[in-house]
């Protein structure tokens, strides 16, 4: 039992079960003011005039925010700047915010917005992604020229070779819908200006640098003038990044503006209607396969609905461009991914980041070309799957790490019973209801890669009575980032982790580190850790080294001691205080930058990812013969995780994904009619409950990377990445039907 | 002199008296507004999500659906009254900690409280029962797993 109750140990626990954790809008301020968004019912078209007027007169109401009261610079992005935080010159979709209205209470602001009028001239709208690449299309930005965000291609081989060598062709269209990431906490923000004149922020958002980059540009201030304070957040699975960095900005002007504090927080319609999503694909692949059962060659276009703004697009389609053909090799490769702006809502970051519709097409593909080729679904997988040394189709060599795709799918295979079940399944015949059985596997670059700057600070404070400070730049979202950091810290000093208190770090305390996502955060924030702890060894070795009739370097941190390879040691406490006392701090910073990547953009050609993760996931399933119904019975999942620091916290991760993969598989979709979302709430938008889900079974592969200083990968989107397409493939093998769109469950 | 009548209402165990105004209220706008009680959360704010479960009586209640004035003379159970006055866990919180049931903890409060409210009613639960009764609670982070292993470990502290 202590050792479960250590697995499980999280340093936020305590306070989230006993609702002591303050969240953003638990939070209250002397005087504080309300704010609330307003929004027109347009979904493109040019802005004449917002008129407050009677809004202002309305009871309780401060002020009324529009565009012309901003400081600073209204747009914003994290790659192209075209993202307005408060409307200008155009409303691009339904969710752009023209106003917000500041108020004494909630309910004022909420009655005065509606008197707010916003008057704007239609304008021609497109919806349709591949619609808006024609030519004399309407253009949601004009000042960009089309409405082609970015296009990636990706060229190896000589693809006509590749299909001549072929002796069977399989082509198909896939298409995946705009799916919510759904957090339970609506965005939310809490600003006011302190009495040294810094702008104080506070809210619902995974990431406190760019929202502090936003905020800065906003108002026209420095960075070293805005600070952002990490605050409890009820999830973000990549959601949480430009809409609630948005709503800081606009809280943080309004707070500007009265000065009083203001807190702005969100209902659920209004998240979902203004929040970016995760993006519809279609994906039209065609793939050749030899007489030999390999893979000679894949052409794929696929376009990506971007919505009314950029947002990381580009870096989104990146990784579905590394990774279009899933965890095989193959020779021959012509591909194209474009992200392309209308006027539905925009999309951007959601766990996964392009992973998951690529996998629900290629997962579905190679089991079509398994069967044309004679050969089962398994025996097609092996002979193509990446193995230690194969060359990925973007010419990188898979070294330095253990390749561990098929350690992955053979346990997945033994533990599920895979292969004995398959032989039971329906087909689409018998009298009962369809039973089947499915899988999907992936391979994943960790961390941003060749499109991010990618970097991680942590600063390691030891005090004179021995407890431990620590700060990172890596942000709580929920997943138990800073349980895993004070884990991996306790062990590189050798004391027990009671010692070790984590401040909750402001954005004006550690250096940028970039951004929460990507699953980047125990990698890159673990990585820091180490280094940190690395140099603070060395400074409280060296003040004691000589003492104990040893060199700096083979001083052991053990067991709360300090103690050289002859046996004599000091308590860390006694080291701390000696530091002290010769007028030196075992302090450090430690920085963790990413292995070197490379990436030619005309070709589509380098070494994209400095590691990889290698995950399977199986599903068995019933579908009701006459309702169609789907029913999960049992789910598997194997991944590499390169080293468990937190177990509890790692299988809340793999189940986690598994059902919101689960839901991407049976029903997820946002419902939308003439670039108006009609999914604005959970009556509306369904995510799964308990009773959808089956039991699962997480089966946890250690490979220490050895370019993770902590051995540690990433799980968080590796686990949601598989269960849709597995779902589709056991959907088939029970029904003996092929779904080439999700969600699979769809009623159709 | 005359009796002191019976408290309005009574919140983890205090009676307190309600104006009429604050029987107009939202109780989950009441509880987190007037009451300083933030642990109920809002997630949706039509009976969807179960983030602002609270228990009336010991029964499941949503409060984002409730009037002060629907649970006059009940007794009221939130989150923050769960644990003991000493401040030492009730045996159902210490659960979900050991499981890894907690990740964002934007649920936790409604999840702990209908589980509470279930297991009193039924100490000894199957998996399935269990899963059924926060079927009406929603989580985007855990999966439910290990919210489920948490409901079962801790159902013998039910056991009269
Ligand atoms: S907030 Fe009451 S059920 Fe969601
Ligand atoms: S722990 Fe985040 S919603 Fe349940």
């Amino acid at each position: 039992m202590d050792d479960l109750k250590d697995k499980a140990w999280r340093n936020d626990a305590a306070a989230k079960v006993t609702g002591r954790a303050r969240y953003t809008d638990d939070l209250k301020l002397p005087g504080m003011l309300h704010a609330v968004p307003v929004y027109s019912e347009f979904v493109h078209a040019r802005l004449i005039e917002v008129d407050s007027a009677a809004a202002a007169k309305s009871p309780g109401v401060v002020r009324i925010i529009t565009a012309r009261d901003v400081p600073g610079v209204n747009r914003c992005g994290q790659i192209l700047k075209d993202l307005h935080v408060l409307a200008d010159d155009k409303i691009r979709y339904n969710g752009d915010v023209a106003a917000v209205v500041v108020a004494e209470t909630r309910a004022q602001a909420v009655a005065a917005a509606r008197r707010v009028r916003v008057l704007a001239a239609p304008w021609p709208e497109v919806l349709d992604p591949e619609q808006a690449l024609l030519p004399g299309a309407p253009l949601v930005h004009e000042e960009h020229g089309s409405n082609l965000i970015h296009r990636h291609v990706i060229r190896r081989g000589d693809i006509d070779r590749g299909f001549a060598e072929s002796a069977h062709i399989i082509e198909q269209e896939f298409r995946t819908p705009f799916v919510e990431h759904a957090y339970l906490e609506p965005e939310a923000a809490l600003c006011r200006v302190r009495g040294d004149g810094i702008v104080e922020v506070r809210g619902s958002m995974q990431h406190p640098y760019s929202t502090r980059r936003f905020v800065s540009e906003f108002l026209g201030l420095p960075l070293a003038r805005v600070e952002v304070v990490g605050t409890p957040m009820g999830g973000g699975f990549g959601g949480k990044d430009d809409t609630a960095a948005l709503v800081c900005a606009r809280t943080a002007l309004a707070a500007l503006l009265t000065g009083r504090p203001v807190k702005m927080t969100y209902d659920r319609e209004w998240s979902m209607r203004e929040s970016y999503k995760r993006h519809p694909y279609l994906m039209r692949y065609r793939m050749g396969v030899g007489a030999d059962g390999l893979i000679k060659a894949v052409y794929v276009r696929m376009v990506a609905d971007g919505g009314a703004y950029c947002s990381v697009s580009p870096w989104v389609t990146w990784r579905s461009t590394v990774q279009c053909c899933g965890p095989y090799v193959v020779p021959n490769v012509d591909g194209e991914v474009s992200s392309v702006y209308t006027n539905n809502v925009f999309t951007g970051a959601m766990r996964g980041f392009g992973s998951p519709q690529v996998n629900f097409a290629i997962e579905q593909l190679v089991e079509m070309a398994a069967e044309k080729a004679g050969l089962s679904g398994v025996e097609f997988r092996r002979r193509n799957m990446v193995r230690q040394g194969s060359t990925t189709i973007t010419g990188q060599v898979l070294e330095g790490h253990v390749v561990s795709l098929s350690q992955v799918f053979d346990r997945v295979l033994a533990e599920s019973g895979y292969e004995e079940k398959l032989k039971r399944a329906s087909r689409g015949r018998g009298e009962d209801d369809y039973y089947g059985i499915g899988l999907a596997l992936s391979y994943r670059g960790v961390s941003l890669g060749a499109e991010g700057t990618d970097f991680c600070a942590a600063v390691v404070s030891v005090q004179y009575d021995g407890s431990v400070l620590l700060e990172t730049g890596v942000h709580e979202n929920g997943q138990g980032a800073e349980s895993a950091m004070i884990l991996i810290l306790a062990e590189e000093l050798g004391v027990e982790r009671g010692r070790i208190v984590y401040r909750r770090s402001s954005t004006s305390s550690v250096p940028d580190s970039a951004t929460t996502v990507a699953s980047r955060g125990t990698i890159m924030g673990g990585g820091a850790v180490s280094r940190a702890a690395a140099a603070v060894r060395l400074q409280m070795a060296g003040a004691i080294a000589a003492e104990l009739g040893c060199a700096p370097e083979e001083v052991r941190f053990a067991g709360g001691r300090l103690t050289a390879p002859n046996g004599k040691s000091v308590d860390f406490t006694e080291a701390a205080r000696r530091l002290y006392r010769d007028q030196k701090y075992p302090y450090a910073l430690g920085v963790f930058p990413a292995p070197h990547v490379t990436w030619d953009e005309h070709t589509g050609q380098g070494k994209a990812y400095f590691t990889w993760v290698y995950g399977c996931q199986a599903v068995e399933l019933t579908v009701g013969r006459r309702t169609g119904r789907i029913k999960l019975l049992n789910a598997w999942a194997a991944h590499d995780v390169g080293r468990a620091v937190n177990s509890a916290a790692l299988l809340g991760q793999f189940y986690g994904g598994m059902a919101m993969g689960a839901g991407y598989g049976l029903f997820e979709e946002l419902a939308m009619k003439d670039g108006h979302l009609t999914s604005l709430n959970y009556d509306t938008y369904r995510i799964p409950r308990a009773t959808d889900m089956p039991e699962m079974t997480a089966i946890i592969l250690e490979n220490r990377d050895p370019l993770s200083p902590s051995g540690a990968k990433s799980i968080g989107e590796p686990a949601n990445e598989l269960m849709a397409p597995a779902i589709a493939n056991a959907y088939f093998h029970a029904t003996g039907q092929r779904r080439f769109e999700l969600p699979v469950g769809r009623v159709r | 002199m005359k009796p002191a009548a019976p408290p309005a209402l009574v919140v983890n165990g205090r009676g307190m008296r309600v104006s009429a105004a604050d029987k107009r209220k939202n109780l989950l706008t009441f509880l987190r507004e007037d009451l300083d009680l933030t642990g109920a959360k809002r997630g949706c704010g039509i009976g969807q999500c179960g983030a602002c479960t609270v228990l009336a009586d010991n029964r499941p209640l949503r409060s984002c659906h409730a009037l002060v004035a629907d649970v006059l003379g009940r007794s009221l159970t939130t989150i923050e009254g769960l644990a003991a006055p000493d401040g030492s866990l009730h045996p159902l919180q210490q659960a979900f900690i050991d499981h890894g049931a907690i990740q964002c903890g934007f649920c936790t409060p409604g999840m702990v409280l209908t589980a509470h409210a279930f297991l009193l009613k039924h100490p000894a639960p199957t998996r399935e029962e269990a899963r059924k009764a926060i079927g009406s609670n929603l989580c985007r982070c855990t999966g439910y797993q290990q919210i489920i292993d948490a409901i079962l470990a801790a159902a013998p502290h039910y056991k009269k």
